[in-house]
């Protein structure tokens, strides 16, 4: 069977598993059986059926798993955005829309060769430094939760840094595939335009508070270094740079002690001060609510969840008890009303995701390829990690959304982008091989 | 280049197992004791969804459910249809305010989270089929009417009466006063703080039962007189000579009235009128720590069991300042003091209740239980208690000398408020004065039984901010208690 059918096939499943999703969803929100959610299935996977068809004319050797994995995960999110919110769940539905179109222009743009990206990589790498300036410009940037993170045109609200995250990896790609010798043989001096880049782009970030992309961006740049020259020098470096950087932040920042006090004790068995309402509080009822609330969502899934729909997420009032519930903490969702089955499902698929990005970073010819899936692959994987840890208490929390899950336009649009380069890559990859 | 890639790729899939291992340990290892924090509000709405088990007397419902739907979800509310009168030991079972009582340490039984294979496998069906899981139903030994008497006996004074079975640990009643209505505990709770008594604070929410702490005062007597008896120095009728003061370190301890010594006295009629000169030279007899063995051999020092939780019963003992305190010499404590239940002896009605009935049950000390029993929402008993033997606290020859002096004490003694015709009633009176008039803290505690019979209940009574003795004002309350207990008529 050829790649494109199977990946046909592949997408017929994966229909089928969100068809039952939403039919669940639907079935305990109203207690009534219905069709209506059929809209909703059918229009996703409409559309990723035109993706499917482009697919075979632009990419007809790409891995044939990558598409039905991405629908998945996107119909998972909108599942679960569905039974928090059916409004929110319209507007996730058009941007899933958007990021398919996207996806379908970005293969056919660059079907022929999309190592055109590389000769453009300054323009990439100081197009991803503007980007993530723009929410501090002041009259376009948004302020939400003491982060600026969002520019605001009208009454369209978009985060640029997700977009940034991926020109940053082609202008990496680009760079260390020119200058990967030198710097495997330590000359130094060939680092400065890289750092200077990068080293701008850390600032903005941390400038913006945005720490959970500073720490993603920081953990992307070190693995695709460490695959150009293979030096763990660098990441030793860059490490201790990490930790020092950190020391600063946490003396510098209150927001970052109270993160991390927050992760060390959530719990306390005497009130402390508490910084919201200026009492004394338990801290699980202050600084640490949506974390230990968040937790409480996920233990109160046990195995095997308490079944689509059926999840407490409000008071008996109907008040929400965790905030950001479709965005950071959608993975609490998940756990609570999927179970630690449907939890570890969500974690697996990602996890061939990841399996079948490095094995087309393997298989490229070019350096250019290699590294650009590389950094494009480990980025969703930590990025999966650095969420997911937050919410389950692995490491600080800080709020970054789940690739193809979270409510979340721009998110979405980024990852539809990383996700037709993967096809790209793929598609030659193969091509070659089998030509040869 | 693809050797770095493996590597990069093998930390890639690292994170990811790390995220489902640890998914898998909140999940699984850690639920238990998240699902038992007092902050979980999910588990609070969530538990709320199970049709909880109800809690019964065993001839009355304690705490029911009332069912509410908020859109397609149907939450099951509690109701207390016996309200006040069952309020400390039931507990309550709110959205608002977590849990206590029963409804709090019973949780896991009363949502059929407790179950076995078998009912796991039920819980399973019934979900998938979209029914609300049932808990198991909870049958508590409570005597309603005794409650219901005890609690009306106490009226507007501030105390507790906890009354047991001596030969099993049944707790037949058990209320603390004031008291509160649960049913207003989710959206009145203002009309609960307003609740007003005689004494400051009110603290309705608390089981003066097994919470409170009080100086024992001359019940303490009953500990001391059983260890003289155990020692061996002394019998019932060892003789003393009362000056009406006992001379300890130098100072001069007195009798609770010392306008009328008693010149000389046998052991028994030192504890028939409760004189604590006698009892004083005995402490000094045979030391702080012979007498604390023996109050420990009575449950001293151990949180006494009962299912309640462990949060809501105190061990009894010698405390200083917060703490329990169990001196290591004789030294450290004034053993003449002590001996007749000063000394910062600190203990709860539920503890005497149980030193009584230790004396009523041939020196046998049986653990409280208030549950006699569980049963599956298909009508299987899932549990039952079985009367448990803690320790013998006492040798038979001295539980029947003690309870002989007792049965005087309430013929003609301290205690004869309490006598009932046709019972054989045996009991100690307590006053321990606090330094400042009018607010003793007075008690009474007791065995009682047919005339010929072994006893069938001990109680302990409690009262504070007293201006009269344990005899004039608890004893009367044990005899109402007793009487709705043991006579026929107004079985419950």
């Amino acid at each position: 069977m050829s790649a494109r059918n199977r990946e046909l096939l592949n997408l017929g499943f994966a229909a089928l598993v969100a068809s039952a999703a939403f039919a669940s969803v639907s079935i305990v929100g109203t207690g009534l059986v219905t069709t209506h959610w059929l809209g909703y299935v059918g229009v996703i996977f409409g559309l990723y059926l035109v993706a499917h068809v482009v697919g075979r004319f632009a990419v007809p050797y790409a891995d044939p798993t990558l598409l039905p994995i991405v629908g998945l995960l996107t119909a998972i999110g909108l599942t679960v955005i569905y039974r928090l919110g059916p409004e929110d769940a319209r507007r996730q539905a058009v941007w899933i829309a958007i990021g398919i179109g996207i996806l379908c222009a970005t293969l056919f743009w660059l079907r022929f060769d999309y190592r055109v990206l590389e000769r453009y990589k300054y323009l990439f790498g100081i197009s991803a430094i503007v980007l993530l300036m723009l929410p501090s410009i002041p009259g376009l940037g948004h302020r939400v939760n003491g982060a600026n993170l969002w520019i605001k045109v009208g009454a369209m609200q978009f985060q640029p840094g997700e977009l940034a995250k991926i020109f940053m990896i082609i202008f990496l790609a680009g760079y260390l595939r020119d200058k990967r010798e030198a710097l495997a043989q330590g000359r130094l001096k060939d680092l400065g335009p890289l750092l200077l880049i990068w080293g701008a782009a850390m600032l903005v970030l941390v400038q913006t508070s945005d720490l959970g992309s500073a720490l993603l961006n920081f953990g992307i740049f070190l693995a695709m270094v460490y695959a150009a020259t293979g030096r763990l020098v660098y990441v030793g470096a860059g490490i201790a740079l990490f930790l020092a950087g950190s020391a600063a932040l946490y003396n510098a920042l209150d927001r970052v002690q109270q993160r991390v006090t927050v992760w060390l004790h959530p719990w306390t068995d005497d009130k402390v001060f508490c910084a919201i309402n200026g009492k004394l509080e338990y801290r699980q009822n202050c600084d640490s609510y949506q974390l230990v609330k968040s937790l409480y969502s996920i233990a109160n899934g046990g195995f095997g969840g308490t079944g689509l729909g059926k999840g407490t997420f409000t008071t008996v009032d109907g008040v929400q008890l965790i905030p950001y519930l479709n965005t950071d903490f959608i993975y609490s969702a998940i756990a609570q009303e999927a179970g630690l089955i449907g939890a570890a499902a969500v974690l697996l698929l990602v996890m061939v995701l990841v399996a079948r990005g490095m094995r087309i970073a393997l298989i490229a010819q070019d350096g250019f390829s290699k590294l650009l899936v590389t950094g494009l692959t480990f980025g969703l994987a930590l990025q999966t990690f650095i969420i997911v840890g937050g919410v389950l208490r692995v490491v600080p929390l800080t709020g970054i959304t789940l690739p193809f899950i979270s409510y979340g336009g721009s998110s979405i649009l980024a990852n539809f982008v990383m996700l037709a380069l993967l096809l790209l890559v793929s598609n030659r990859a193969t091509a070659t091989a089998v030509n040869r | 280049m693809n050797r770095q890639i493996s590597r990069v790729a093998g930390l890639a899939m690292g994170l990811m197992i790390v995220l489902i291992v640890v998914t898998t340990y909140w999940q699984t290892w850690a639920r238990p004791s998240l699902a038992e924090r007092q902050d979980n509000a999910i588990q609070r709405v969530a538990q709320f969804e199970i049709r909880r088990g109800p809690i019964l007397s065993p001839s009355r419902v304690l705490a029911r459910n009332r069912e509410r739907h908020v859109g397609e979800r149907t939450f099951y509310l509690r109701r207390y249809p016996q309200g006040q009168f069952t309020a400390h030991v039931v507990g309550y079972s709110t959205v608002a305010r977590a849990r206590t009582g029963l409804e709090r340490s019973l949780n896991s039984i009363l949502t059929g989270a407790d179950h076995s294979l078998s009912s796991l496998v039920d819980q399973s069906l019934d979900r998938l089929n979209g029914r609300p899981i049932v808990g198991d139903t909870v049958v508590t030994t409570l005597d309603v009417n005794g409650q219901r008497v005890a609690l009306e006996a106490l009226g507007s004074r501030c105390g507790a009466v906890v009354a047991l079975d001596p030969q099993t640990g049944r707790v037949r009643v058990m209320v603390s006063s004031p008291s509160y209505n649960p049913n207003d505990v989710e959206d009145n709770f203002g009309r609960i703080e307003k609740i007003r008594a005689d004494c400051t604070p009110a603290s309705p929410l608390l089981n003066r039962a097994s919470q409170g702490l009080y100086p024992p005062g001359s019940t303490f007597k009953v500990v001391t007189a059983s260890a003289a008896l155990d020692s061996r120095k002394f019998t019932t009728a060892s003789t003393f000579v009362d000056p009406g003061y006992c001379t300890v370190y130098g100072k001069r301890v007195n009798n609770f009235d010392t306008s009328r010594p008693f010149g000389r006295v046998t052991l028994a009629t030192a504890l028939q009128y409760s004189v604590n000169s006698v009892f004083c030279n005995i402490g000094l007899a045979l030391g702080a720590k012979a007498i604390l063995r023996q109050a420990k051999a009575f449950g001293f020092y151990e949180r006494p069991p009962l299912e309640t939780p462990e949060s809501e019963r105190l061990p009894s003992g010698l405390y200083r300042g917060r703490e329990l305190y169990d001196p290591r010499r004789d030294r450290d404590v004034d053993p003449g003091r002590m001996a007749f239940g000063q000394e910062r002896l600190l203990v709860t009605p539920l503890q005497m209740a149980m030193v009584v009935g230790a004396i009523g049950n041939d020196g046998i000390l049986m653990r409280p239980f208030v549950v006699e029993k569980t049963v599956t929402p298909n009508g299987k008993t899932s549990f039952r208690t079985r009367p448990t033997k803690i320790r013998r606290a006492v040798t038979p020859a001295t539980a029947r000398d003690v309870g002989d002096m007792m049965v005087r004490a309430v013929q003609a003694g301290t205690g004869t408020a309490a006598q009932i015709s046709g019972l054989r009633i045996g009991g100690k009176t307590g006053t321990a004065e606090t330094g400042i008039t009018g607010s003793n803290t007075t008690w009474f505690i007791a065995f009682a039984g047919a005339e010929g019979q072994k006893p069938r209940l001990a109680i302990a009574v409690v009262l504070q901010n007293q201006s009269l003795t344990g005899g004039a004002t608890a004893a009367p309350i044990a005899r109402q208690v007793m009487q709705a207990l043991l006579t026929p008529t107004a079985k419950n």
